[in-house]
């Protein structure tokens, strides 16, 4: 039952918001129900909850075969484990920014998070496309009615691109329900026989749509520009946990299913991958909207994950599999930051401000710390996820290119240093100007919430071990359906 | 009673802890608590490194490792949190936390004008750069001294920058720290290299099974290891970040910019010592960077007028030197120069810290001229440590300097000969900057004349002890060829390097020919030292600017400039071509493609006028009730 009331709190809750009229009772009723979600989540992972309840599974539409099936295996709590630790933290953090019919945003958000949840556990084909659209709608009127000036031609670009994605993964998917004889199981899909072609086709559609949503070079244009102009709430829930679900989708409904397909091509994504991860860095070095200079960061930093999956090997794939929950909390502490900065100031561009450091230091020792999981110091989460990934992509023996992937990748870590450094001395350190003189420091909700993510940066970088025995099983199943170690 | 060496995690923890209360409780805290909680714990830090190193020296059979947790393990690959407790490693605590003590309890006084919450800030980073110190010494793993490694290059950055209202200091930290993330690479892509060859990255194992590595291999894993110690210890092509880290404090400098952190990749190789005595080619390499870097560094000293860059350069100087000592197998001859230097440069820099104190932040030499007057205990004390670096018996860098020479003499005449022109040039800046810094008649404002002020004693007594230990220091190491079986240091180390000396045995010059080259470069060394004083302490301000060859040195070889014309610029240009593009070239196909198919399509006009938003409405409510109808209808 975890599965199920886990996406039934957020759905409810957030059908049930537009009824609501009161801004202030709105929030707090979103931020309640995703403290629920969250206490839920966690008591099914220490164990509390019987584990024959982690798993749900009811025919659904009998008609086409398809089952109403979730499960919570290691990747799925991981995930699971971020969207509902990351939407509390959206909204406390948040908690002072003003919404026009503030009921309708928070409603939309849990609808989002409805979905996202369902996408990590489902186990059902199409119902795997179904919270995948699910998660999607939400923010495209959230994108377009709250967002920043050029939010409607923003919106439909990411519309466009997010529904071609949709429209190739519907069409992969459709094609393996017809090879899997009238199936959308997920377990059926496993050990397929098709020919070369037909494996070929269903890998371009399903590993295009993920492309599209992690986002992957060059299907990337969508992703600065949605960052940009969305409310910074929305923009926390597209690249903290939206972007997961391109890599998701990547081990659980690709390289599993099409894997002499993954392992044929692998060498272009990968290669693309990397050429994306050093054009986002260089590109992130000047950039002068702190919210595009996290954008392009992003791109650089789920490259890497795209290339460990591609250039596979067991310490890559565990590697990029916790990477997405570091990623995750890390991103949403830059975010937190660029909010606070963008309130106060009215401002995101970097050559506006300056001297903060004297103004708000807590906040500054905070923004530190996340930066420096942002460019991967050992003792952060990052260093481990991003660690293991290299480690992998070198002796992977899925490709004759390790070496060559791993240096240019590599030196996307010095970029990162160039760029983040820079963006810390330029809005933190210097003399103050007319605009930042008069700063104060962040209020209570901010503390904490970075307080939270930095705390937890810290403990994974120093003990791993917890996430690392989450994900072990599962990073060696997939392995294994490679047939490689 | 357990054995006080499976207590070394003390050492760590209690500079930790330092970090964390000075640090959390900044705002309220006095300075004088401050103070005591950051000297204190490396204190108690160094009692303890004094009574493993006594323990060592007791005898152990072989490295003791301390296993904390497991910190990364993945399939085969165990990658413990765990320090390693050997003859090398206890050397090294002993140095960082005694010298790291004197420099706190030195910062005491000398950051006296700092309000109180940036005064505990700084005392918070200091901890921390020797908390990382520590765990890259102690750590029994490549891994975990990476953790080191890239921490105190943290702590470095923190500190260059510690100012950090003035954009240019930030400007240094901010170089200092991607320069040395260069080297890191090199680093990180050896371990990757250790992983996917031999499966470990702890040393004991890494060493034992060093046969079953191809020499192609050995070779480029010791090159990888190599380009991480040009980043930490400021070697060619490298080496920039270091002059311009003299914007921070000049304890820090003296701490974590002479004694330590830049000593950092001598110990990493040290440490590997059987790696590269197996990969011939890569000792070559090393030596012929380390060469290469003493010289070009001592004659960009010769013309530098800021006291800290003189002494910043001859910082790059020693440490080539110390490289060139590594090229040649000579690793206790390195281990040996790293802690004489450590003790004679943390001399010099706190007596220029002492100087520049006493001159209100003035840091010219120019300026400068007739101190020994005025500052009597930094002048001894400064004439003592420009006495051990070029080289006087019985002053300590003497001995280091002679055991690496004698070294490099025995590999090639010419690498001597090389090597002995460096050791000149040392001494001629070094006398050159005691000159006009201290004989000779007072240059400066009359202001400043006016306050000069010899420091108090926080400040004088670690100067009277580093003297002494930059006086003495070098007995633990005197050859055999003035006292037979006298090498104390060696006969420590001789465990660590065991190995490598067997494979490659270490030959000595016969005697006379090393007591001619020790006692000839001597005497020339002493003639430079007399043209030196002779020329600066007459020095008068002319306003006259350098030309020449002069002129070049005095800009460092235009070595930044280069760097930025043919590194930095195109970088950025580049960066800023792609932003365009991304904006203008594969955004306009994506919107143009767009533009095309859409163009006859209702779809973006539906979209824009919303109706396309209701139609999407209506399915999600309806994909809603579907769903919610299945679940309660099916129980």
């Amino acid at each position: 039952m975890v599965p199920v009331l886990l996406i039934l709190i957020p759905l409810i809750t957030g059908a049930a918001l537009f009824a609501v009229k009161q801004e202030a009772t709105a929030k707090s009723i979103a931020l309640l129900a995703s403290l629920l979600s969250l206490a839920l989540m966690l008591a099914g992972m220490s164990g509390y909850i019987d584990a024959a309840q982690m798993t749900y599974d009811q025919p659904w539409l009998g008609g086409i075969n398809s089952r109403f099936h979730f499960a919570l295996d290691g990747m799925s709590q991981l995930l699971c484990l971020l969207t509902t630790l990351s939407f509390p933290i959206i909204i406390y953090s948040t908690w002072n920014n003003r919404y026009d019919d503030s009921n309708r945003f928070f409603g939309l958000v849990l609808l989002s998070q409805a979905g996202l949840l369902g996408v990590f556990m489902a186990l059902d084909a199409l119902l795997f496309y179904f919270f995948w659209e699910l998660a999607l709608i939400p923010l495209y009127f959230l994108c377009s009615r709250w967002g920043g000036e050029r939010r409607i031609q923003v919106t439909i670009k990411f519309f466009i691109y997010t529904f071609i994605g949709s429209l190739f993964m519907l069409i992969g998917l459709i094609m393996l329900y017809f090879k899997a004889g009238g199936s959308f199981a997920w377990s059926d899909f496993l050990n397929l026989k098709m020919t070369s072609g037909q494996e070929l086709g269903i890998f371009l559609m399903l590993a295009i749509a993920f492309a599209i949503k992690m986002p992957l070079f060059p299907f990337h244009t969508w992703q600065p520009d949605t960052y940009e102009q969305s409310p910074t709430a929305v923009t926390m829930i597209l690249s903290a946990i939206m972007a997961k679900m391109g890599v998701f989708g990547l081990l659980r409904w690709l390289a599993p299913i099409v894997p002499s397909a993954t392992f044929l091509w692998g060498d272009n994504f990968a290669t693309l991958a990397v050429i994306g991860m050093l054009y986002a860095s260089f590109i992130a070095m000047r950039q002068d909207d702190l919210k595009r200079l996290v954008a392009y960061s992003s791109i650089a930093h789920i490259g890497l994950m795209i290339l460990a999956i591609f250039a596979p090997s067991y310490s890559g794939i565990q590697g990029a599999m916790i990477q997405m929950f570091n990623h995750g909390i890390n991103i949403l502490g830059m975010w937190i930051v660029v909010n606070v900065i963008e309130q106060k100031f009215g401002t995101r561009k970097i050559s506006e401000l300056g001297g903060l450091a004297q103004k708000a230091p807590v906040l500054t020792i905070l923004l530190v710390i996340v930066a420096l999981a942002n460019i991967a110091m050992p003792l952060t989460n990052a260093f481990i996820g991003e660690f293991m990934m290299f480690n992998g992509v070198l002796g992977s023996t899925a490709t004759k290119f390790g070496l060559a992937y791993t240096i240019a990748a590599l030196v996307t870590i010095i970029l990162s240093a160039v760029y983040t450094l820079r963006m810390i001395q330029r809005v933190f350190y210097g003399e103050t100007n007319e605009l930042t003189s008069k700063a104060t420091d962040i209020s209570f909700n901010v503390k904490l919430s970075l307080a939270i993510i930095v705390v937890g940066i810290i403990l994974i970088g120093v003990f791993p071990k917890p996430l690392l025995s989450l994900t072990s099983e599962v990073s060696a199943d997939i392995l294994g359906r490679m047939n490689l170690k | 009673m357990k054995n006080i060496i499976e207590y070394v995690w003390l050492v760590p923890l209690f500079p930790l802890a330092g970090f964390l209360i000075n640090g959390l409780l900044r705002n309220s805290l006095s300075k004088s608590l401050t103070g005591i909680i950051g000297s204190g714990s490396i204190l108690a830090s160094f009692i303890v490194s004094i009574l493993i190193f006594l323990d060592v020296k007791a005898g152990i059979d072989g490295p003791v490792i301390v296993t904390l947790f497991d910190f990364i393990s993945f399939q085969d690959v165990s990658i413990p949190f765990a320090f390693q407790v050997d003859q090398l490693s206890s050397l090294f605590l002993l140095i960082i936390t005694g010298i790291g003590f004197l420099i706190h309890v030195y910062s005491v006084a000398y950051m006296h004008e700092e309000n109180s919450s940036h005064f505990a800030r700084y005392f918070a980073y200091l901890n921390l750069f020797v908390f990382s110190m520590l765990l890259l010494v102690l750590g029994s793993n490549y891994v975990i001294m990476f953790i080191g490694w890239e921490g105190v290059g943290l702590c470095s950055y923190l500190l260059i920058g510690y100012w950090f209202k003035n954009i240019e200091y930030s400007n240094a930290a901010r170089k200092a720290f991607v320069m040395n993330r260069i080297g890191d690479l090199g680093f990180l892509l050896a371990v990757f290299w250790l992983i996917g060859r031999i499966g470990t990255v702890n040393f004991s194992e890494v060493f034992s099974k060093v046969d079953t590595l191809s020499s192609l291999d050995l070779t480029a894993i010791t090159m990888l290891l190599f380009i991480g110690a040009t980043g930490k210890s400021a070697q060619i092509p490298l080496y920039t970040w270091l002059p311009d880290a003299m914007a921070g404090p000049t304890p820090v400098s003296a701490l974590i910019h002479a004694a330590t952190m830049v000593t950092a990749g001598i110990y990493m190789i040290a440490r590997s010592n059987i790696l590269y005595t197996m990969a011939p080619t890569t000792q070559t390499v090393v030596m012929v960077v380390g060469l290469g870097t003493a010289l070009l560094a001592a004659t960009i000293a010769l013309k530098q007028n800021d006291i800290k860059k003189v002494l910043a350069y001859s910082t790059v100087s020693q440490l080539g030197y110390m490289f060139i000592a590594l090229g040649v197998g000579a690793y206790t001859g390195a281990v040996f120069h790293v802690m004489t230097h450590a003790f004679f440069k943390a001399l010099l820099f706190l007596g220029a810290g002492s100087v520049i104190h006493a001159m209100h932040h003035e840091q010219d030499i120019r300026n400068m001229g007739g101190l020994s007057k005025k500052l009597k205990t930094t002048h001894l004390t400064f004439l003592v440590g420009c006495l051990a670096i070029a080289g006087i018996i019985p002053f300590s860098g003497f001995f280091s300097k002679d055991e690496i020479l004698a070294a490099a003499f025995m590999k090639s005449p010419i690498v001597w000969a090389l090597a002995a022109i460096g050791a000149l040039m040392t001494a001629f800046y070094m006398f050159r900057l005691y000159a006009m810094t201290f004989l000779g008649k007072f240059r400066g404002t009359s202001e400043q004349e006016h306050h000069l002020h010899e420091s108090p004693p926080a400040m004088t007594i670690p100067l009277v002890i580093l003297a002494v230990l930059s006086f003495a220091g070098g007995l633990v190491g005197i050859p055999e060829v003035l006292m037979p079986d006298s090498h104390s240091l060696a006969k420590f180390l001789e465990p660590v390097f065991a190995e490598s000396n067997r494979i490659s045995v270490p030959h000595h010059p016969d005697h006379t020919t090393e007591l001619l080259l020790m006692f000839g470069l001597m005497a020339v060394i002493a003639v430079v030292i007399f043209w030196a004083v002779g020329k600066y302490k007459k020095y008068e301000k002319s306003g006259e600017e350098n030309t020449g060859f002069a002129r070049i040195l005095e800009n460092k070889w235009y070595v930044d400039e280069i760097y930025e014309a043919l590194i930095i610029r195109p970088v950025n240009a580049f960066g800023k071509m792609l932003g365009k593009f991304d904006n203008f070239g594969i955004d306009w196909v994506v919107n143009g493609v767009g533009r095309s198919v859409q163009y006859a399509s209702r779809q973006i006009r539906l979209l824009q006028s919303g109706q396309v938003g209701s139609y999407v409405l209506l399915m999600v409510i309806g994909m809603i009730v579907l769903f919610a109808l299945q679940v309660f209808l099916k129980k």
